[in-house]
């Protein structure tokens, strides 16, 4: 689908990365501010040109430096969404939603009622981007490219420049993107709990080069992560079936491994998959099945791998079954006093007010919208 | 105030006609220019831009003298124009519309680079990624939202051409109905005895026009500000 390999020098700083996308979905960039992720964007874009390397969408090369071929942006048919949403002031709403869609030679698979529809833009339409709130402005900016016919939808730190409460908002309609639309999407972002809800597939960049490519629950468990998104947010990520939602409590609980687990959703409906992190500071490690307590969530499962982390504290990686683990970050003295060691069981226990699931797949195909 | 005579609102419609010419033929080549020196890098492009500015530090009439010995008869372009395409620019209210506006490209140079960096290249990227070719980027992003810095660039380039004189004078002479406009007649008014009060009536006119400009240029902007949304 998407492969790109290539280099660039600018300056001192040496971009050098590759990664291939073989199914549609959002593979997220992510890596420390200055790690080449933005520049890489610009290259699949086609606003900046790489020094050797080849980018090949479709089977089809956009840019190749051994054949000195390189598509210009405006025939590569990719939406970009910047981080300032970078919508025209002279246009109205309606104007920008067009700009792209005019100027579209592909067949029209997004019709313009339904990115309204889906983005919720049908009251913003006659008004200018200036009035608008930054959420807003993104809202009106993806549509924008989407309605361009992408046959790739690059978001670069799209909600970068949005505060919390902002981000809130736009995050859900992202997540609806990614689930009704057949477009693969690059996303970059060093924000880890957009990573979290959006990434299907994970790149992560550093000086300029990929260190690791997979999906997130493999990567959570690895220390490529987490050295770039520090110890507090540490934490196996893993995916499960919504079985069922106590409306009284608001409490779900998930398919997990060869168990359950009790977390809080808001408003997703059964069957669908949920993605949890637990984070490793969370959990607690028993080495009996525990009884008398309040906490909502014990797993069952095997030690793998004890690994000391900061001075005085180690982490505890445990298979719970299923290809499924969790990770625990305990004090060296416990590891110790508990004779913790590989291939021990052990329950890892967890409060349900502690994690929160997000919406990850429909567990149907999309419905209305298909592309490309 | 008595009213104008024939031969005062002659040069008035002449000094329109000129300043408007000027303006009219150096619009395209200040904003290509302005273009170039904004957007483009290459080797003698500070050169370039100190040629362009010329005019501001020149004495006028050096500058007119400098046409004469280019545009003349016997100058190496003068007489191009006139064997080939019949063109005779000394003494003529064309001549007199082109030292007007090579006086005042700088100023309309000026105001169009100050209005082009401040237009966000993100937003010509953004462009290109919706499909805009350049020619088409240029046309519905790049100059609608330099349009304040244009019209800014016009009516001072058009008021500064009204009152042009030294240039005008020593490229085209003083000729009454073809060359003598405003300012012109306003000189030769002061050389003649009892033409005080002609000048004073000319005087009090140039200055009419130019608020009249500035009141219009402060219409303008701010209705330009409302389309651009601003």
């Amino acid at each position: 689908m998407l492969a790109i390999n290539v280099q660039k020098a600018l300056g001192a700083f040496r971009l050098n990365a590759g990664f291939s996308m073989r199914k549609p979905g959002v593979v997220a960039l992510f890596g420390p501010s200055g790690c080449g992720k933005s520049t890489l964007i610009q290259i699949l874009a086609g606003l900046a040109s790489p020094d050797s390397g080849y980018v090949q969408l479709n089977g089809e090369f956009l840019f190749d430096a051994g054949k000195g071929l390189a598509v210009p942006a405006e025939a590569r048919g990719i939406g970009c969404v910047f981080q300032e949403s970078r919508l025209f002031p002279h246009f109205s709403v309606r104007g920008n939603l067009e700009y792209g869609a005019k100027r579209s030679s592909r067949r029209a698979c997004i019709a313009f009622d339904d990115v309204v529809a889906l983005l919720e833009l049908s009251h913003l339409l006659n008004r200018r981007p200036n009035s608008l709130s930054g959420g807003e402005k993104q809202r009106v900016a993806i549509g924008r490219a989407l309605l361009c016919q992408p046959r790739l939808l690059l978001l670069d730190e799209p909600l970068a420049s949005l505060d919390h409460e902002r981000r809130g908002e736009v995050l859900p309609y992202l997540e609806t993107l990614r689930d009704r639309l057949a477009i693969p999407m690059v996303y970059v972002s060093h924000q880890f709990d957009e990573v979290l809800r959006l990434a299907t597939e994970v790149v992560l960049m550093r000086d300029g080069a990929i260190t690791a490519h997979g999906d997130l629950t493999q990567l959570s468990l690895g220390a490529e992560l987490h050295a770039m998104i520090g110890a507090d947010l540490v934490g196996a990520v893993v995916n499960g079936e919504l079985l069922n939602t106590d409306p009284q409590t608001g409490l779900s609980r998930i398919r997990l491994g060869s168990g359950e687990l009790a977390v809080q959703t808001t408003g997703i409906p059964s069957g669908r998959i949920v993605r949890v992190q637990l984070l490793a500071r969370d959990i607690i490690v028993a080495t009996q099945a525990p009884a008398h307590l309040s906490v909502r969530n014990s797993v069952e499962g095997i030690i793998r791998m004890i690994s000391p982390e900061q001075p005085g504290s180690d982490l505890v990686t445990i298979d719970i079954g299923c290809g499924e683990s969790v990770l625990a970050r305990i004090t060296s003295e416990a590891t110790r006093e508990l004779q913790l060691h590989l291939g021990m069981r052990v329950w890892a226990l967890l409060k349900a007010v502690s994690v929160r699931g997000h919406s990850f797949a429909a567990p149907m195909p999309p419905e209305r919208f298909t592309s490309v | 105030m008595a009213s104008l005579s024939p031969a005062e609102l002659q040069a008035l419609t002449l000094s329109l006609e000129v300043a408007g010419l000027s303006v009219f033929c150096s619009l395209p080549i200040a904003l290509g220019l302005s273009w170039i020196l904004t957007r483009r890098r290459f080797p003698g492009r500070r050169v370039l831009d100190a040629v362009v500015h010329l005019p501001l530090v020149l004495p006028p009439v050096a500058v007119g003298y400098l046409l004469l010995v280019l545009f003349g008869s016997q100058g190496p372009i003068g007489s191009v124009l006139a064997h080939t395409f019949g063109i005779r620019l000394v003494f003529t209210r064309a001549g007199a519309a082109l030292a007007t506006a090579v006086m005042s490209l700088p100023l309309m140079i000026r105001a169009m680079r100050i209005s082009l960096e401040s237009v966000d290249p993100g937003l010509e990227d953004a462009a290109r990624t919706l499909g805009a070719k350049p020619l088409d980027r240029f046309l519905t992003i790049t100059l609608p939202l330099m349009l304040p810095g244009i019209l800014a660039g016009l009516v001072t380039a058009f008021a500064a051409g009204l009152g042009e004189f030294g240039a005008v004078i020593t490229f085209v002479s003083n000729i009454p109905g073809e060359t003598r406009t405003l300012p012109l007649a306003l000189y030769t008014a002061l050389q003649t005895p009892d033409g005080n009060a002609a000048a004073a009536r000319l005087a009090v006119l140039s200055m009419g026009l130019g608020i009249l400009g500035l009141l219009l240029s402060d219409y303008l902007s701010k209705s330009i500000a409302r389309f651009l949304g601003r």
